[in-house]
């Protein structure tokens, strides 16, 4: 996997792609704005929520520990994993116990984030997504480039092509329209639905108190795999929870809202354990860590548990609608993944040591967050962390000792000034130094930076005793 | 060490547990200085709009026009209507008996036209109706599969807001929030209508 800054190269390039993108984009922006203008106690459940999160997280034992006990009550079996390992081999198991080697899959960014299809796959199990973007992003053997609509990437003609090529029972002469390629979905997942005996799904929201699980879709494709399966496997990160039942007031109201820009979501399922007569006869839930506790343990880092996979910050962030999500290397792409990620992976690879530098640190995604993640704080903390674990930075950390090193005298600065002066020769039109030389090339890669003064502050203080004699020395 | 014992011993380490009269006031101490509902007035027009919004079909009947308009509402959907056992008799006494299959068995349903529930709360807010699968909605399959979902709310089940729809409701029971009919916009942003849910949702509202 390529760094950030390579990745986002090769995709600004691509204008079919940065064309679809701002279209996207740019659409679901001013949709959420109207969104959230209708409710005038925005801020005040933007708040609700954070605070309803963070209390959590500082409980995050107890509350574990009440959902384990109220899940098993209602019938369900609960199952930990430590890694992304670990919870692939609990579900290949729990699958295989079936005899089945099919599975239905609700979207869920959980389950991509462990790589589950491919594990299953390799255990002779069958994952069919059933989402149609992530139909769309499975038929075209892509990975999704978005949170909330994975194949933002791809447009109508494409997605017929892939249609037309992957899907066996597309129908002859299939168009590119919307609802053509809908309903080509639907006949081709029909079977899939009333015929899987088990499934898998994320979660978006548990209840403690109450072992409730809570799922967010449109399509009705997540009512056909929660309901329809006899065995339904949902995998949740641990810090999924609310205390109480009374708190979906708050995100069923902000979710929606950030996230598709709708009142509510056409289809939201709630379940506790098993119902008799309704439903899957086995229920198991996988609370998987796989790098959160990490998070945890990381006071001004671990606001990103807050997150609720809405997918706003994405769409506001000028660096995303531009690169796309696939330059994020991550299945958690734009400014959330570019703090998640790195956490939750740790800060060894380059993509990942790369990620918090893929921000103007423009802020708007902290307006738009609805439990209002502080994401250039933390992106800015972890810059830190990054150059401080950090081997392969010489430079910078060269650079920033002779910084210090002249800021700590007055005469090594101005004399480091009159150099900065006299190096005016790198100038390009209009003031403006375009591209530096050497090992500073990469800072001037991406931007113009603005030409050093003929004359420093000092100096010219020095010469016109402040500004009372402009023309001193002349 | 189980990994269930490693997770909880990491988290206990980071966040020590404490107790329960703590993480009560903690709890209690939230700031939920937001709105309880946002609108007064209006509550059963506001509901029948929201409704039409996700381009659902929505009449307000009175409960002596109700039998009459679930009668028509099936007729003109030629095929078999899924009906659940616990539907009220007076909500069918107008309709074709040989149009209805009472509760049938869920590898049926895919063939069936529609089906036709009532419900257990619904918000004006947001246009939605919850069903809690009680004797009078069938189970989760009945209003799934079925290409069509004729749903009938009564007036006193409409609440102004998500708070309030939410105290009245049993999370024990398996629930399904509808707001309009199933729908994607995966392609181009573009919404369509009916992806796996019912394709059409129409909405009696009797008051």
């Amino acid at each position: 996997m390529p760094a950030f800054p390579e990745a986002a190269r090769r995709a600004v390039a691509d204008t079919r792609l940065r064309h679809n993108l701002a279209h996207a984009t740019g659409t679901i922006r001013g949709r959420r704005e109207a969104a959230v203008a209708e409710l005038d106690d925005w801020q005040a459940l933007r708040e609700a929520g954070r605070q309803i999160k963070d209390h959590v997280l500082a409980d995050l034992g107890h509350y574990l520990r009440l959902l384990e006990e109220r899940v098993t009550e209602a019938g369900g079996t609960v199952h930990w994993a430590r890694d992304a390992a670990e919870a692939n081999r609990i579900v290949a198991d729990l699958v295989k116990a079936t005899g089945e080697t099919e599975v239905v899959k609700v979207k869920s960014m959980a389950t991509q984030e462990i790589g589950l299809n491919e594990a299953l796959a390799e255990e002779g199990i069958t994952a069919y997504e059933t989402d149609l973007a992530e139909l769309i992003v499975q038929l075209g053997h892509d990975r999704p480039s978005h949170i909330l609509v994975p194949a933002i990437h791809r447009n109508r003609a494409d997605i017929r092509d892939i249609f037309r090529r992957e899907m066996p029972d597309a129908p002859a002469g299939l168009s590119d329209s919307p609802a053509e390629l809908a309903e080509a979905a639907r006949r081709h997942l029909r079977a899939k639905f009333l015929s899987a005996k088990v499934a898998v799904s994320g979660v978006n929201f548990a209840v403690a108190d109450t072992g409730t699980l809570v799922v967010l879709e449109s399509e009705g494709n997540g009512r056909m795999c929660l309901t329809l399966p006899e065995t339904l496997i949902s995998v949740m990160g641990v810090e999924k929870l609310v205390p109480s039942w009374r708190d979906l007031e708050v995100f069923l109201q902000t979710l929606p809202r950030s996230s598709t820009a709708e009142r509510m979501n056409p289809y939201t399922s709630t379940w506790t354990g098993i119902s008799p007569g309704d439903g899957p006869r086995d229920f198991h839930l996988v609370l998987l860590d796989n790098g959160r506790t990490a998070t945890l343990a990381d006071e001004v880092g671990r606001q990103a548990l807050r997150c609720i996979r809405c997918s706003a910050c994405l769409n506001v962030c000028p660096v995303y609608s531009r690169a796309g999500g696939h330059a994020y290397g991550s299945p958690y792409p734009g400014p959330i993944g570019a703090i998640l990620s790195p956490q939750i992976r740790g800060i060894g690879s380059p993509v990942d040591a790369s990620l918090p530098y893929a921000s103007s640190l423009c802020g708007a995604c902290f307006e738009a967050c609805p439990v209002a993640i502080d994401i250039p704080e933390v992106l800015v903390h972890l810059r830190a962390r990054a150059v401080e674990s950090s081997r392969k930075h010489p430079m910078e950390r060269a650079v920033m000792g002779i910084a210090g090193w002249t800021l700590r005298s007055p005469a090594r600065l101005g004399m480091a000034q009159r150099a900065a002066s006299a190096s005016r020769w790198v100038v390009g039109r209009g003031g403006r130094i375009r591209r530096l030389p050497g090992p500073l090339k990469a800072w001037t890669d991406t931007r113009d930076a603005p030409a050093p003064p003929r004359e420093s502050f000092r100096a010219w203080w020095a010469r016109t005793d402040g500004g009372r004699n402009e023309e001193g020395g002349k | 060490m189980s990994a269930r014992d490693d997770i909880l011993g990491r988290i206990d380490r980071i966040a020590p547990p404490r107790d329960a009269a703590g993480i009560a006031a903690s709890y209690a101490a939230i700031d939920r200085s937001y709105l309880r509902r946002h609108h007064e007035d209006g509550i059963l027009d506001l509901f029948a709009e929201r409704v039409a919004d996700y381009r659902a079909g929505v009449r307000r009947v009175t409960s002596g026009e109700l039998p009459g308009a679930v009668a028509a509402a099936l007729a003109a959907r030629p095929g078999t209507h899924a009906v659940p056992g616990g539907l009220p008799a007076a909500w069918l006494a107008d309709a074709d008996p040989v149009l209805l299959t009472r509760d049938p068995a869920v590898a049926d349903l895919d063939g069936l036209a529609g089906a036709v529930t009532g419900c257990a709360a619904a918000i004006a807010e947001t246009g939605t109706i919850v069903l809690d699968h009680g004797p009078g909605q069938g189970p989760r399959a009945l209003s799934l599969v079925p290409d069509y979902h004729l749903i009938v709310v009564t007036a006193e089940q409409v609440a102004a807001d998500v708070p309030e729809a939410l105290e009245r409701l049993d999370p024990r029971r398996p629930l399904t929030f509808v707001s309009g009919p199933s729908a994607t916009s995966d392609i181009e942003l573009s919404r369509v209508e009916g992806v796996h849910g019912p394709r059409t949702l129409e909405v009696l509202l009797v008051s």
